[in-house]
């Protein structure tokens, strides 16, 4: 068990395309962090530079005390879990799980124990003399888990582990792969482009966009508090509707939206609004237009326009809704602010909390 | 599934009858020839022939000579076929992991596969040339005195290496191929796993790698028992006498050079079962064999 470093650590390929731009930061002793973007944004190549699988251009990493830049995978003490589980075809399930302490010279008695112990904490006793090709998905998933933990590794990487299962297992094996760390507390880093999955499992998340770090936070943190359009869009399901909006004299106004602020940004804003702060209200000033219902159930989405503009609404399941137009009013306490064309957020959260500190830092 | 099938029975008949006819008289024909031949014993001259009934088999069990060349064909085809799948199961490692000119250094690898037999052959006679040889002078160098064609044992070692470079470039491929359908995260898996670089080639490349090699394992046996004749004919020819040569050779040698047609047939009757027990044994082999997915 141990903590991670990343000391400004990046990745650049021989055609010279930047994978990775200098990225830092630490995770502690027994966190769950997960580093979450969509296809391409070098989260993986992130993964595999920790676990050994492609150099480190620049930068330092540390597993524990130790720099592992140079260190082969293999003496890295580490764990890994791939996408399609990257079992070894030709070994049954024992030998599959046992393969990497055998390499490690433990004791043929405690091999054999240890992978029991797995075998029963995974429910994959009686698979145990099997070849991976006759086991189903989510048990191959399991023999991938079995072979990380019966190292006891003082890190575990995950791979977008549950990305080749179906909807219902996944969710089964979210928790019964958060509930496994929570129980042996060993450091984890996993990746995903799903943020379901970050979001429920991570205790803190790292959302990365081109390469690029965007935010680093909880998953309410990140949630409530998004520190860029890129951020506020890519999590939440349905995503933060964001709108153009125009601030003039301590005023925001959108549509029919007139709102004092207490600031002085000036000239076109977006505004961030989460679609569960958009509650109807026969006396409200925005004028919407609904188009589309969805039905979920537990709750409603309704997808429509105020003002030209495309908006979401996540409305409980009690209330009467019909198509056409209808009244809204927002909760003004959530709301975001970003910059219309770099993205970044403007007031108070994250990039307020940035500005204020690089001004200490120069006062 | 719905089976597809023709209106007319002569149909496909008709479309079986030129792969049909073209076995029964290049394949069943001779064979059933060799067969009947080898219980006769020929004229040289052609003017008739006597039964002899199993004579042309004992002799060949009587055979000092015989038992010579199937004492060699035996090493030779069990040293072509280890050199040569071994050369090139360490040629296709090593190229699966250049990244930089793959492509170009794979053709290059590969170009020889383009060369024909007696080709090969001939070039190997360059290379081993008593006088002016390169091979023989670089082994003069270190006092070998190799001598083509009139030392028995520089003869076989000649065969053994053109054959061996004439058919390393086809395992080359095969074995490239099925070193890079071998997931890439089952080897990164085995990274982690395990330190050493020896250790995951046997305990993980290798067994994936079984099925293309026992596939190779069987062509390569059947090259050297019978497609070598090419080479073996360009090295030895004109003074087969003393000079090392294979079963297949030396039917050619008995038959066509001896004349013993009856004694050459019941050397190609053994040939073909012997050939019979290896498909079979292959046969055997292939269905036990282990099927990845």
């Amino acid at each position: 068990m141990a903590q991670v470093t990343l000391d400004s650590v990046r990745k650049i390929y021989p055609n010279g395309v930047e994978a990775v731009t200098p990225a830092s930061f630490q995770i502690e002793d027994g966190e769950f962090v997960v580093l979450v973007g969509p296809s391409g944004c070098g989260k993986s190549t992130l993964l595999r530079m920790i676990a050994g699988l492609e150099d480190i251009t620049e930068g330092a990493l540390s597993i524990g005390e130790t720099v592992v830049n140079t260190l082969d995978p293999a003496d890295r003490d580490i764990a890994m879990v791939f996408q399609n589980y990257a079992l070894y075809p030709h070994m049954t399930v024992r030998k599959n799980i046992a393969y990497g302490l055998k390499n490690r010279k433990t004791p043929k008695d405690v091999i054999a124990q240890k992978v029991d112990e797995a075998a029963k904490m995974l429910n994959l006793t009686e698979y145990l003399e099997r070849k991976p090709a006759q086991l189903s998905g989510g048990q191959r998933q399991r023999v991938a888990m079995g072979r990380a933990i019966v190292r006891d590794p003082a890190l575990f990487l995950f791979d977008e582990p549950l990305s080749n299962l179906d909807a219902k297992l996944r969710n089964q094996m979210r928790i019964e792969i958060k509930a496994l760390q929570r129980r042996l507390g060993v450091t984890s880093i996993y990746v995903t482009h799903d943020q379901v999955e970050a979001m429920t499992m991570a205790d803190r998340i790292i959302v990365l966009n081109g390469g690029r770090i965007e935010q680093i936070g909880t998953p309410s943190d990140i949630y409530h508090n998004p520190a860029s359009t890129f951020v506020a869009s890519f999590m939440g399901a349905p995503p933060m509707n964001l709108v153009a909006a125009e601030m003039q004299d301590g005023t925001l106004s959108f549509a029919g939206l007139e709102l004092p602020l207490a600031s002085s940004l000036r000239g076109p804003v977006t505004l961030g609004l989460r679609p569960e702060d958009l509650i109807i209200d026969s006396h409200g000033p925005l004028a919407m237009e609904v188009e589309l219902i969805e039905e979920l159930g537990a709750h409603r989405l309704l997808h429509g326009q105020v003002d030209g503009q495309r908006l979401t609404v996540h409305l409980a399941k009690e209330e009467q809704v019909a198509l056409g137009p209808l009244r809204l009013s927002c909760r003004v306490q959530n709301l975001c602010l970003f910059h219309p064309e770099t993205g970044v957020r403007m007031d108070g959260g994250f990039a307020f909390n940035l500005a204020q500190e690089r001004m200490e830092e120069r006062a | 599934m719905k089976r597809a099938g023709f209106a007319s029975r002569w149909l496909p008949i008709l479309l079986l009858v030129p792969q049909l006819s073209i076995i029964l008289v290049f394949f069943y024909w001779p064979a059933a020839y060799a067969v009947k031949s080898s219980f006769y014993l020929q004229d040289p001259f052609g003017f008739g022939q006597t039964f002899v009934g199993l004579e042309n088999y004992s002799s060949l069990a009587d055979s000092a000579e015989y038992l010579r060349v199937t004492n060699f064909t035996v090493v030779f085809t069990v040293l072509v076929t280890f050199f040569s799948l071994a050369l090139a199961l360490l040629l296709a490692v090593k190229a699966d992991k250049v990244i930089r000119g793959a492509k170009s250094y794979r053709t290059l690898l590969m170009w020889v596969y383009a060369v024909a037999p007696p080709v090969a052959g001939y070039m190997g006679l360059l290379l081993f040339n008593q006088r002016w040889g390169p091979l023989t002078e670089f082994f003069n160098v270190f006092g070998w005195e190799f001598n083509l064609r009139a030392d028995y044992f520089d003869t076989a070692f000649a065969m053994v290496v053109v054959s061996v470079w004439k058919q390393v470039p086809v395992n080359f491929i095969f074995f490239l191929s099925g070193l890079q359908s071998i997931p890439k995260s089952v080897r990164e898996a085995a990274l982690i796993d395990n330190r050493s670089a020896s250790g995951r080639f046997w305990d993980v490349t290798f067994p994936l790698l079984a099925p293309t090699g026992f596939f190779l394992l069987i062509i390569n046996i059947t090259y050297a028992l019978f497609d070598t004749f090419g080479v073996i004919d360009t090295l030895v020819k004109g003074e087969p006498a003393n000079n090392p040569m294979t079963l297949v050779y030396k039917v050619y040698i008995d038959g066509f050079r001896g004349n013993d047609l009856g004694g050459s047939s019941a050397q190609s009757v053994v040939l073909m079962l012997l050939v019979l027990a290896l498909t079979v044994f292959q046969f055997r082999m292939v269905e036990k064999r282990i099927h990845y997915t």
